[in-house]
């Protein structure tokens, strides 16, 4: 049964911003999918509302659609393009929900679309959790005792039938968003309510709790002639009660026997039978009682997930690919295994190594979160590490996050011994981000493994492996390091760096004696199969063993540092860039390296780059390749911070670094550096010091005059950065801050009360700079960038004003001898431009741009670095597109109970979406729409701003009031726009008792929200978000986007929503003069 | 960890691994193969088909699990010596009665951890599976290598007769579930089932329980077994089993089955489908490096459908050497070699790969099935008996 010759085109829906539980992993594997369908000759039509994927790029699909993920806008999408299928499978939870709608809706029956891949009876059966309770019990096997409730009193009546603690379970959500475990009535009662506020469908599934069983996953993949197989088995380190997301994960399975492992096989091959997955993968989800064996399911997703995402990689078996080829008529067997190119995919992989996956967490970022894991997904990112044994890969899989951790360092040194009995036992009973560090830190402290057992529910052969971490550290640290004590530890996966804090040496002196030791590592290949066959595919990893599999070759090379984890600040957005680089540069003729640790992302496919080394991105790990390799380059500037942390060590070490040099960056980074190019070029910034200790920081802030902003140099997506008032706000933050920012110094800078912010986007080749694009903010300056919208091109400035930023920003990157990109930020203060910031590298809104314009910057960009000029390229004026792309943000909040949703200039969002439209009104109206902010039409907008932000309040009201919208307010804002002539009702504060304002929300009253945080009474504001958030209202938190959100509704309300396909916007424009791939030589 | 005793495995082509000793302390002489999958090392080390055969695990972390009595696939230990990556100590799994060292230095098996085993791998990949030596008394690594060149190979060797069993008995046990160990069948239910007739060429116990699972009475004979021997008791069905080394080397064996083609419907795993090829005066041969592993796709030609097989073998069927005696009922599809027979007008059916799995996917268990609707049909079928129940089984398909 080879491909089907029914279908000519098929429409894929992807999976929207990067949310948790959501992120880039559905990049990955709806690239795949649209490169296998590709290669098979459909036509295809891809929806994203997410510009920093890779799936949008024009080239990927025929028809690409950034518009917002709405039945409205998918049933346009379709009456236009009339695609034969659908395929809802690769696009994570959003595409599988939204595919389900249209279905529901009747817009596929109507249009005359299949649904591939799963039918919607089989989306319902899996997705639906009764549904798929009554299925796994119909097919013999058992689930976790539950109940359904859509009220509070049917959640009484499951709670007296199963008792406490429950897990609490809403329906259809991603990421077991709203899940939570309730251990008494009261705190049961609330964690009911919310979840059935996150349901779409209002329901959630009420479970007895199996805290503490052995979590299993298998991830499945099936044909349209029913050969089943299984891709890989992932065994959860963290037990049950942390949700797989969060969990620290191992693949394959490590505690069960063959006879137990194959009940569990043959389990999902019932299930995936018996839900009706017609094709493609699923991952279906176990627990056992770790005392009796027994064994039940959990759940099964019917679609590519993160865990699919993350066995691909693990095993080299691309399973978004194979799905998207099975869905469109293949069978398994017909399909090559790329990798052995002998053998076929109809096969189970087997794996001679371990993998470890850690999840990377934000808790950081947001005040007031508690740093608890639990059935509800809270972690941001994720890295993976490879190593022939479970300490090697879990050792290198620490250094992979990024966090300031080399192994497993101690939580609670320094702490007396009773002190720190009673920490370690708090924190391994009660999960969190730092539990393995606790662990070890129990086996330091002596605790016996029962009792670890005991208090986490993690399986002794885990424990074990952690507690022979820590005696091996402790023979170092006693020494002699002598070369076979140094190879043991290597061997384990110690990182340099960790050896030399053990030994009390310097990571370079380590360095050293493993040079004098020979102690190197070496490659092994990624195989899928043990070595049996040979590999084809240079995806490789490193250990300490003696045979090296892929030694390199003498062709120009150009090595790309990838950005490791996700996390808030730096995302999908750098990837995008690495992606590109590594596909210009191999157009062009070189042979590119890619080095990350992330699984989730296109860049880690094999299938980018001509090697991939899925290895940390620490110098120790770096270095090892750049000395295999000798790459001609290096580029560090599109991997986000990661990488350019090891710019100037890697040169140092005489690693060629491309682009700008590091010197230039380090110019634009380093404050006194900064302020001297600032002064040379005779421009302005805001007044600010640097501050080393309190005193400082405090006179310069009294001298500068407040409100200042405050925040430590060198930091990525404003972390611990604030806007402080007074001189009480200065102190308190100092006291944090000083933590968070170990001993480096302080920026304090002149705040630009109501400043317009302005990003401004380059790309130089040494000569020539072009501007890629000018994005006007909404938010005004203090918000942190990446958490404002933007306009493109700019909205309000004036031409003149618009030539002077791209004048300034020309003249900086001149004087850094920017090759490659540049991002400059600007504030406009009372007509003056002011330079917030430069950063001579790849920025978060490359893609957003490159989007916009229709010009694929970062290719250019890496072009240049490797030689090019922007003439020979043909790019050399600035694009200025005629249709307005608005950048939108999206935030995690609701992920985090307790916790405020006001912005600031810490970055707190975790994606972007994009709308596209004629103006900027309509532009901005679809980017909210993407962002899930549903535009009321009609309705009561609840109204509350701050004193200082009264006098923009005017047009607010009116333009509501004009399109029929009621009006309410409480005290002081009412009075204000009772002033103006605008009827207005006035509602108590919640401080003023009930009925007030949360209870109108909580009611249904309220369709929308202004509130504007007013220093005073932000308890009582903060209440008013945090409804606003869990009852989904939208909300603006600053005067600026309650000013567009007026114009959004009002576009929406007078305008025709039309989508229109990336190709029509940039038309000839893209093929003719942009397209790197037209211009070769 | 440290404080372990070297021990060294050496290749007859001078190769040499440096590691640690576990098990049992000594040496042993044997081919060295590899084995890909990743859970049973257990049902590995006790199957009496890697007599003769030092086994290497490509999977590096091994001794997680145990051993328990429950998953022992004979008796005892049958690897010559046994190869790991990284042995763990320390068992966890709630039916785990000893560990894995324990295990090995009881039955006086020698192992060896902490080589490079993919590098052993790709060498075996490369050149061939060869004679090696494992030892932690011997440290000499060109005395070793000499040993393990002087040894003999397993071509022409005759290694059944040392696995066999000395006399016939029945067997009574069936399926295994968890919590419950292995089913035994009522007294009632034996009475009434076929009998068969199991030659023990090196029998795995999971053949047994699943015959006496598909409804079976099983009475097991050593392998030497004539054919008057087999038919004496008058048996329904005739089964033969897995084994060791060569199946060329076994002509007392072809004999008894040639005595018995025909009369009796047969079913064959590895060795008895190898022996049921020689005995129809078909060819084998040495593979390079054989199939050792729990996921090697196998194509049922009839139906297409593509199972996840458990394989354990070295030596395969030449397909050419058959034609018109026997059809190809099943295809590998790593490297198409001959994965299944059927009889061309003679009751009989054959797989080279393991139905019973153990360690390995349970996808070709029907097997055991068709052979008892075999035997059911075979009385009143006779040699049309195969078709017959073929073509039921493709309409229960269609339906």
């Amino acid at each position: 049964m080879p491909l089907r010759k029914d279908l000519k085109s098929v429409l894929l829906i992807g999976s929207g911003p990067i949310v948790i539980g959501q992120a880039c992993e559905f990049d990955y594997s709806g690239t795949q999918a649209l490169k296998a369908l590709r290669e098979e000759g459909l036509r295809l039509i891809l929806v994203n509302s997410n510009p920093a994927t890779i799936m949008t790029d024009p080239e990927l699909a025929d028809r690409t659609y950034i518009e917002p993920m709405t039945v409205q806008a998918l049933e346009q999408i379709i009456e236009r393009e009339r695609p034969d299928a659908l395929l809802p499978t690769v696009g994570g939870q959003t595409a599988l929900n939204l595919a389900i709608e249209l279905a529901e809706s009747g817009v596929l029956e109507r249009f005359g679309v299949e649904l591939i891949g799963a039918k919607l009876g089989a989306i319902k059966k899996a997705e639906d959790r009764e549904l798929f309770k009554q299925a796994m019990i119909g097919i013999g096997l058992e689930v976790p005792a539950s109940g359904l409730a859509r009220s509070q009193e049917q959640a009484e009546g499951i709670r007296r039938r199963l008792g406490l603690p429950l897990i609490i379970r809403p329906s259809r959500t991603l990421g077991g968003s709203g899940g939570s475990i309730a251990r008494d009535p009261a705190e049961y009662h609330a964690k009911v309510e919310w979840g059935l506020g996150m349901s779409p469908n209002h329901e959630v599934l009420i479970e007895q709790s199996i805290e503490g069983w052995k979590e299993f996953e298998l991830e499945v993949m099936r044909d349209m002639a029913d050969n089943v197989v299984i891709i890989c088995s992932i065994e959860n380190f963290d037990p049950m009660g942390v949700h797989t997301g969060d969990s620290i994960t191992v693949a394959p399975a490590q505690t069960l026997t063959d006879k137990e492992y194959q009940l569990m096989r043959d389990a999902a091959l019932r299930i995936i039978r018996e839900i009706g997955v017609d094709t493609g993968g699923s991952n279906i989800q176990f627990a056992i009682d770790s005392r009796t064996g027994r064994m039940v399911v959990i759940e099964m997703n019917p679609r590519v997930s993160r865990s699919s995402a993350l066995a691909s990689k693990a095993t080299g078996f691309p399973i978004a690919k194979i799905a998207a080829r099975l869905a469109v008529g293949y069978r398994l067997d017909e399909i090559p295994n790329d990798i052995t190119r002998m053998t076929p995919a109809c096969f189970e992989p087997t794996i001679d190594y371990v993998v470890t996956k850690i999840p990377r967490f934000a808790f950081e970022k947001f005040r007031g979160a508690a740093d608890e894991l639990g059935p509800q997904m809270k972690s941001v990112g994720e890295v993976m590490a490879i190593g022939r044994t479970f300490k090697e890969s879990l050792q290198k899989a620490l250094r992979s996050l990024e966090i300031g951790s080399w192994g497993l360092e101690s939580r609670v040194a320094g702490l007396r011994e009773a002190a720190a009995l009673a920490t370690v036992r708090a924190h391994l009973s009660l999960p969190n981000s730092h539990r393995l560090y606790y662990l070890g830190d129990a086996v330091r402290l002596g605790l016996a493994r029962e009792e670890i057992h005991r208090l986490t529910g993690i399986d002794p052969w885990f424990i074990d492996a952690v507690a022979e971490i820590v005696e091996a550290e402790g023979r170092i640290k006693n020494g002699p390091l002598d070369a076979a004590l140094l190879r043991e530890a290597k061997e384990s996966g110690f990182s340099d760096r960790r050896i030399a804090q053990l030994a009390g040496l310097d990571e370079a002196a380590v360095a050293l004696k493993r040079r004098e030791a020979a102690l190197a590592p070496v490659f092994k290949a990624v195989d899928t199969c043990g070595a049996e066959f040979e590999a084809f595919t240079p995806y490789l990893y490193s250990t300490y063993e003696g045979e090296d599999e892929a030694p390199p070759d003498a062709r120009p090379k150009i090595m790309i540092l990838g950005g490791g984890p996700n996390r808030i600040g730096q995302g999908i957005e750098f990837d995008y860039c690495c992606v590109h680089a590594s596909l210009a540069l191999k157009q062009a003729g070189f042979e590119t390296i890619m080095v990350n640790c992330n699984p989730e992302t296109v860049s880690t496919d094999y299938d980018i780059s001509d090697r991939l080394y899925f290895e940390p991105l620490t110098f120790e790990d770096v270095m090892a390749i750049a000395e295999r390799e000798r790459p001609a380059g290096v580029i560090v500037q599109f991997g986000g911070q990661t990488p350019l942390k090891l710019a100037l060590p890697l040169e140092r070490a005489g690693v060629p670094i491309l682009g700008t040099a590091p010197d230039a960056i380090d110019r634009a980074e380093d404050r006194e550096r900064f302020n001297l190019l600032v002064e040379k070029l005779g421009l302005r910034q805001p007044r600010g010091v640097l501050a080393r200790g309190l005193a400082q920081a405090v006179r310069g802030a009294a001298e500068i005059g407040y409100p200042v902003l405050i925040r430590p140099s060198y930091v990525l997506g404003g972390r611990a950065m604030e806007v402080v008032a007074d001189e009480a706000g200065l102190r308190r933050y100092l006291e944090q801050a000083l933590l968070a920012s170990e001993d480096r110094p302080l920026l304090v800078d002149r705040y630009l009360q109501g400043a317009i912010e302005v990003d401004v986007d380059a790309i130089g080749d040494g000569e020539t700079v072009v501007i890629g694009g000018v994005m006007e903010h909404v938010e005004h300056a203090g918000i942190h960038s990446g958490d404002s919208a933007c306009a493109l091109p700019p909205r309000t400035l004036s031409p003149a004003l618009q030539e002077e930023l791209m004048r300034q920003t020309r003249m900086l990157a001149r004087e850094l001898g920017v090759i490659g990109l540049i991002n400059v930020q600007y504030a406009i203060f009372e007509g003056e431009v002011y330079i917030l910031e430069v950063n001579p590298r790849a920025s978060r809104t490359i893609p957003f741009v490159s989007k916009a314009i229709g010009v694929p910057l970062a290719k250019l960009a890496a072009l240049v670095m490797a030689g090019k000029n922007l003439s020979a390229l043909g790019f050399t004026a600035e694009r200025v597109p005629r249709h307005v792309s608005v950048k939108e943000s999206v935030f995690p909040f609701v992920r985090f109970p307790g916790v405020d949703t006001i912005l600031g200039p810490e970055m707190k969002s975790t994606g972007e979406v994009m709308g596209i439209d004629r103006s900027f009104a309509m532009a901005f109206a679809k980017a909210e729409l993407a962002a899930a902010t549903d535009l009321p039409a009609k309705g009561c907008v609840f109204i509350s701003v701050r004193d200082e932000d009264k006098a923009t309040l005017a047009p607010i009201a009116q333009g509501l009031s004009a399109m029929g919208f009621e009006l309410a307010a409480t005290g002081g804002t009412a009075r204000y726009i009772h002033n103006l002539r605008i009827p207005c009702a006035t509602v108590n504060k919640v401080t003023q008792g009930s009925p007030h304002v949360v209870d109108l929300m909580r009611e249904g009253r309220i369709a929308m929200v202004i509130n504007t945080p007013d220093a005073s009474g932000t308890a009582d504001s903060f209440s008013i978000r945090r409804t606003a958030l869990e009852m989904r209202l939208p909300f603006c938190t600053t005067m600026a986007g309650a000013q567009a959100a007026v114009e959004g509704i009002a576009a929406l309300r007078e305008g025709r929503f039309e989508v229109r396909a990336l190709q029509d916007y940039h038309q000839d424009h893209y093929r003719d003069n942009c397209a790197p791939e037209n211009r070769r030589g | 960890m440290s404080a372990r005793r070297e021990a060294i495995l050496a290749l007859a082509d001078g190769r040499i691994f440096r590691g640690r000793a576990f098990g049992a302390t000594g040496e042993a002489v044997g081919e060295a193969v590899f084995n890909t999958a990743m859970t049973g090392y257990q049902e590995v080390l006790t199957d009496p088909s890697y007599k003769g055969q030092i086994v290497c695990m490509t999977y590096p972390e091994i001794g997680n699990v145990g051993i328990n009595a429950e998953d022992a696939e004979s008796a005892g230990v049958h690897v010559e010596g046994f190869v790991v990556k990284e042995y763990r100590a320390r068992p966890s799994n709630w039916r785990s009665e000893m560990a894995l060292g324990e295990y090995l230095e009881r039955a006086g098996v020698v192992g060896i951890e902490g080589i490079e085993t993919r590098a052993l791998v790709r060498h075996i990949r490369a050149h061939g599976a060869q004679q090696a030596v494992i030892s932690s008394v011997t440290l000499d690594p060109g005395v070793l290598a000499a040993r393990a060149k002087a040894s003999p190979g397993l071509v022409g060797r005759d290694l059944v007769k040392e696995v066999t069993c000395a006399e016939s008995y029945d067997w009574e046990l069936g399926d295994w579930e968890l919590g419950a160990g292995y089913r035994r069948p009522s007294k009632e239910e034996l009475r009434d089932a076929p009998l068969v007739v199991a030659l023990d060429y090196g029998i795995k116990r999971n053949i047994l329980h699943r015959l006496v699972a598909s409804g079976f009475r099983v009475r097991v004979m050593p392998a030497a077994a004539s054919a008057a021997e087999i038919l004496a008791p008058n048996p329904d069905g005739v089964f033969l089993s897995n084994g060791p080394a060569d199946p060329a080397a076994l002509p007392y064996a072809h004999k008894a089955v040639r005595g018995v083609l025909g009369r009796k419907p047969i079913f064959g795993i590895c060795l008895g489908h190898q022996i049921l090829g020689l005995a129809l005066g078909g060819r084998t041969y040495k593979l390079g490096f054989g199939h050792h592993g729990a996921n090697h796709p196998v194509m049922d030609l009839r139906t297409r459908r593509v199972e996840i097989t458990s394989q354990n073998h070295g030596f395969a069927v030449d397909a050419g050497s058959l034609e018109g005696r026997a059809e190809l009922s099943h295809l590998n599809l790593n490297d198409k070699t001959v994965e299944g027979l059927r009889g061309a007008g003679v009751p009989f059916f054959s797989v080279q790969y393991h139905p019973e799995a153990s360690p390995g996917p349970h996808d070709a268990g029907y097997l055991f099935a068709r052979f008892r609707r075999l035997v059911e049909a075979f009385p009143r079928w006779g040699a049309e008996a195969l078709d017959r129940i073929a073509a039921e089984e493709g309409g229960a398909a269609a339906r």
